[in-house]
C-alpha cells in the first residue's frame, strides 16, 4: 500500500509514552516496518483470548512467526483468597480456598484441611479418608478432560472439546450428586467431612466408572495416534527434567520428562499407600508426553475410584471431638438444605447447653494451637501445598497456598521462546494454568 | 527514602551490597532484640528460657555466631469477643494470653532432623558461611530454620548444591506479617525439597522491620532457584518486602499502579455493610473477633 499513515483512515498512527502507536489492518504491513526490525513486532494476546485458558494475558515478540521473547501477565483474577481466610474461621476457610482452582475444587479443599488437621493434631476417621480420595480421583478426571477438552480446542480439534466436556459433564453431575454442587464443593471440613454420602453412592459410581471405561477409549481413537493431533505437539513446548526443576514445574510437567514423582507415592497421605496405581510417565518432555501422561492418569485414577469404592466401610465421617467436628448433620427440607429437624429439635425444645454449644461453635469457631504447617497434596497440575500459621485463635494468621498453576506457568517462556507463534497456544494448554489459581 | 542500616542491606538493589561489608551494630541489636523478646515473654506469663536452653544443642559455633534470640512469632492476645474497654460483660475481657515464640528445639532432634542440621551447618561451615543459622523448631513433625537475612542467598546455595542436602526444589517463598504489635513482624518463609531424600524443610527469615514508610530488603534467591521469581515478586506484592538482586521485581497480582501491600495485617480487608432482614451486618473486618 502506498498510502502513507497520516493520511490513511485505516491506519492512524499517535504517540504514546510506549513510543509509536499503529494501527494496520489489511495489507498496510509494509507502510510501517523499517529495513532493521522489519519482521519484529510485539503482539499481545489476552487476557480476553479464547486460547489463554482464561484471564491470561501473553506479550509475545516475534521475528516474523518465530517467538523471541514471551512474558506472561496475571493477576486478572487475583480475588484475595489468603486475605479474606484471615478474617473468617478455620471451617469458614475451606468455602474459600476451594475457589482458588476451579477445576480442582476439592485438592483446594484437600490440601487445607490436611493442614489445618495437622496443626490441630487430629486423624480423621478411615470412611472420611476413603470418601476424600474417590472423590479427589473422580475431581482429577474432570480437571484432566478440561485440559484435554480446551487444549484440543485451542488446537483446532473441536470434537476433542466436545467429547471431552460431554465425558466432563458426567463428573459434574456425580460429584453434584454426591457432595451437593457441581463445583465449589465445600465438601471436606476440617476433622472430617460436611455430609455422609447418600445413600445409593454405590450405584453412581458403578455407572460411572461403567461410563468411562467405555468411552475412554475415544480419546486414544480420536487423538492419540492421529497425525494432525501428534504433528501439532510431538517436539513442541519442550522442557527437560533440569528445566522443570529449576522452575519448580510438578505434576504432569515433571512427569513427562521423567520424574515419577507423585506426592501420593513419595509422602502417601490418606491411606494412598494402600491403592493399586501406576504413576505413568513420559521421557519425551513435550506437550505429546503431557498429553499422553493425563490420560493414563485418567486411567489410573479410575483405578483408584473402584478400589475406594469396594474399601468403603460404614461409619462415622468427622471425628468424635465435639469441640472441633460440627454438632449438626444436614439434610434436605422443604425450604432447601439445612440442620436435621432432630437437631433442631433438641437445640431448641430440649438441651440448653447444646444450643450454646451449636452457637459458639458456629459463630466462634474452634481455637487451633499455636504454630505454622506446610501441606500438600497432588493436585491434577502439581504439587499443591498449603502453609497455614496460627496464633492459638480461631481464626488463621495465614493462608498460603503454593498454587500449581501459578509455579507452572513460569515456564511458559521457556518452552515457547525459539519457537512458532502457534506453539505457544499448544505450551500454554500443555501446562493448563487455571487462572483461579495462578491469581488466587 | 531514608537510608537503612539495619542487616539485610542497605536500601540499595544492587546485589553486592549484602555480600560485602558487616552492618555495623547488626549483632549489637540482635541481643537487644533477643533480651526484649525474652523479657516480654517472661512478663506475659511464660518461662523465660535459660540460655543454655536457648543456645542450639550441638550446632557450636554457628549458634554462636548467630545469636540465641527465640524468634518472636505471634501477638499477645487480650479478652474475647472483640470487646475492649467498657461493655464487656462476658469476663473473658481479663484473659491474657502470651505471644507465641516456636521453641528452639533439643537434641536429639530425632528422625532425620539431627542428619540435616549437622549436614547444613557442616556443609555452611565448609563454604566459610558463619552465623546463619540463629535458631532451629521442630514442630508437628516439620523442622524450621530460622536464618540471619543477609545469609539466606548463601545458605540456599548450600542446600541446594551440597551432596549431602540436595534441596533441588524450591517449593514456595511466601511471607507471614505476624501483626503490627511485633517487633520482628514480618516473616520470609522458604520451603524447600530434596527430592533425593524426600525431605522437606522450612527456612523462616524474621526481619528486622517493626513497620514504617520504608520496605524491609533482603537477598533474593532468584539465581539459585529460579522459580523463586514469581514468588519473590507476589511477596512484595502481598508484604512489600524488596528482594535486592530480583532480575525485575515488579508487582504481580496487583495492579502495577496500586498502593500498598494488600497481605499486611494493617491493610484493611475493605467491604461494605450489608442489610439483611432489617439488621446490618458489617464488613467481615469489622466483625466481632473470637480471637
Amino acid at each position: 500500500m502506498s498510502t502513507p499513515p497520516e493520511t490513511d483512515a485505516y491506519a492512524p498512527e499517535r504517540e504514546t509514552t510506549e513510543g509509536t502507536v499503529y494501527t494496520v489492518t489489511g495489507g498496510d504491513w509494509d507502510t510501517i516496518t523499517d529495513g532493521e526490525h522489519d519482521e519484529r513486532i510485539v503482539i499481545n494476546m489476552g487476557p480476553q483470548h479464547p486460547s489463554t485458558h482464561g484471564v491470561l494475558r501473553l506479550v509475545l515478540e516475534l521475528e516474523g512467526e518465530t517467538v523471541t521473547q514471551a512474558r506472561s501477565v496475571i493477576g486478572y483474577l487475583h480475588t484475595g483468597i489468603e486475605k479474606n481466610c484471615e478474617y473468617r474461621t478455620w471451617t469458614q476457610g475451606v468455602t474459600f480456598v476451594t475457589r482458588a482452582d476451579y477445576l480442582a475444587p476439592l485438592f483446594n479443599e484437600a490440601a487445607y484441611v490436611k493442614g489445618v488437621e495437622k496443626l490441630l493434631g487430629v486423624e480423621v476417621p478411615e470412611r472420611a479418608q476413603i470418601i476424600r480420595v474417590m472423590l479427589m480421583e473422580v475431581n482429577r478426571i474432570g480437571s484432566h478432560l478440561v485440559c484435554l477438552a480446551t487444549g484440543g480446542m485451542e488446537l483446532g480439534a473441536l470434537t476433542g472439546m466436545t467429547a471431552g466436556f460431554r465425558e466432563r459433564e458426567e463428573v459434574l453431575h456425580l460429584l453434584e450428586y454426591l457432595t451437593g454442587l457441581r463445583m465449589n464443593h465445600a465438601y471436606f471440613r476440617p476433622g472430617g467431612l460436611a455430609q455422609d454420602l447418600p445413600v445409593d453412592w454405590k450405584e453412581k459410581i458403578d455407572e460411572f466408572l461403567a461410563v468411562f471405561h467405555s468411552r475412554l477409549g475415544d480419546y486414544d481413537r480420536l487423538l492419540t495416534g492421529q497425525p494432525i493431533w501428534k504433528q501439532r505437539l510431538q517436539g513442541v513446548g519442550y522442557l527437560p527434567i533440569d528445566g522443570c526443576l529449576a522452575l519448580g514445574a510438578t505434576g504432569p510437567i515433571l512427569r513427562s520428562a521423567g520424574l515419577a514423582w507423585d506426592q501420593r507415592k513419595v509422602e502417601p497421605y490418606w491411606g494412598y499407600d494402600q491403592y493399586d496405581f501406576e504413576v505413568p510417565t513420559e521421557t519425551g518432555a513435550d506437550c505429546y508426553s503431557r498429553y499422553l501422561v493425563r490420560l493414563h492418569e485418567i486411567h489410573e485414577s479410575l483405578k483408584i475410584i473402584k478400589q475406594a469404592a469396594e474399601r468403603l466401610e460404614p461409619g462415622p465421617v468427622m471425628v468424635e471431638d465435639r469441640k472441633i467436628a460440627w454438632p449438626a448433620q444436614l439434610s434436605i427440607g422443604s425450604d432447601g438444605m439445612g440442620n436435621t429437624l432432630e437437631h433442631v429439635r433438641k437445640i431448641m425444645g430440649q438441651s440448653m447447653e447444646s444450643l450454646i454449644h451449636h452457637f459458639k461453635l458456629v459463630t466462634e469457631g474452634f481455637h487451633v494451637p499455636a504454630g505454622q504447617v506446610y501441606t500438600c497434596v497432588e493436585s491434577p497440575r502439581g504439587e499443591l501445598g498449603v502453609h497455614l500459621v496460627s496464633d492459638g485463635g480461631t481464626r488463621p494468621v495465614r493462608v498460603h497456598m503454593r498454587e500449581p498453576s501459578f509455579v507452572n506457568l513460569q515456564t511458559m517462556p521457556a518452552m515457547s521462546e525459539g519457537g512458532m507463534v502457534a506453539d505457544v497456544i499448544a505450551a500454554v494448554a500443555s501446562i493448563d494454568p487455571v487462572m483461579g489459581g495462578v491469581d488466587r | 527514602m531514608t537510608e537503612r542500616t539495619g542487616p539485610g542491606g542497605t536500601a540499595g538493589t544492587s546485589k553486592d551490597s549484602e555480600g560485602g561489608a558487616e552492618p555495623t551494630g547488626g549483632e549489637q541489636s540482635s541481643a537487644q532484640r533477643g533480651g526484649a523478646a525474652d523479657e516480654q515473654h517472661a512478663a506475659s506469663g511464660g518461662t523465660a528460657p535459660e540460655p543454655s536452653e536457648v543456645e542450639l544443642a550441638g550446632l557450636g559455633d554457628q549458634a554462636v555466631e548467630g545469636g540465641t534470640r527465640p524468634a518472636p512469632a505471634g501477638r499477645e492476645r487480650r479478652g474475647m469477643f472483640g470487646v475492649h474497654g467498657t461493655g464487656d460483660t462476658s469476663g473473658f475481657g481479663g484473659l491474657r494470653l502470651p505471644a507465641h515464640a516456636p521453641a528452639p528445639a533439643e537434641r536429639p532432634f530425632g528422625g532425620w532432623f539431627d542428619e540435616v542440621a549437622d549436614d547444613l551447618v557442616a556443609a555452611l561451615d565448609e563454604r566459610g558461611t558463619r552465623g546463619a543459622i540463629q535458631q532451629v523448631t521442630i514442630d508437628r513433625g516439620e523442622i524450621t530454620f530460622y536464618i540471619a537475612a543477609e545469609r539466606i542467598l548463601e545458605v540456599c546455595r548450600t542446600l541446594r548444591d551440597d551432596p549431602s542436602l540436595r534441596y533441588e526444589l524450591c517449593s514456595a517463598v511466601s511471607a507471614v506479617d505476624y501483626g503490627v504489635d511485633v517487633p520482628q513482624r514480618l516473616h520470609v518463609v522458604y520451603h524447600l525439597l530434596s527430592m533425593t531424600y524426600r525431605r522437606r524443610i522450612r527456612l523462616e527469615v524474621a526481619l528486622d522491620w517493626a513497620g514504617g514508610a520504608e520496605n524491609p530488603h533482603l537477598p533474593s534467591v532468584v539465581e539459585v532457584y529460579p522459580t523463586a521469581d514469581w514468588h519473590e515478586r507476589e511477596t512484595w506484592d502481598m508484604f512489600g518486602i524488596v528482594f535486592d538482586g530480583h532480575p525485575a521485581l515488579t508487582r504481580i497480582l496487583m495492579p502495577d499502579d496500586w498502593d500498598g501491600h494488600p497481605q499486611r495485617k494493617d491493610y484493611p480487608l475493605g467491604g461494605i455493610p450489608v442489610e439483611y432482614k432489617g439488621a446490618e451486618i458489617p464488613p467481615p473486618d469489622e466483625r466481632r473477633a473470637y480471637s
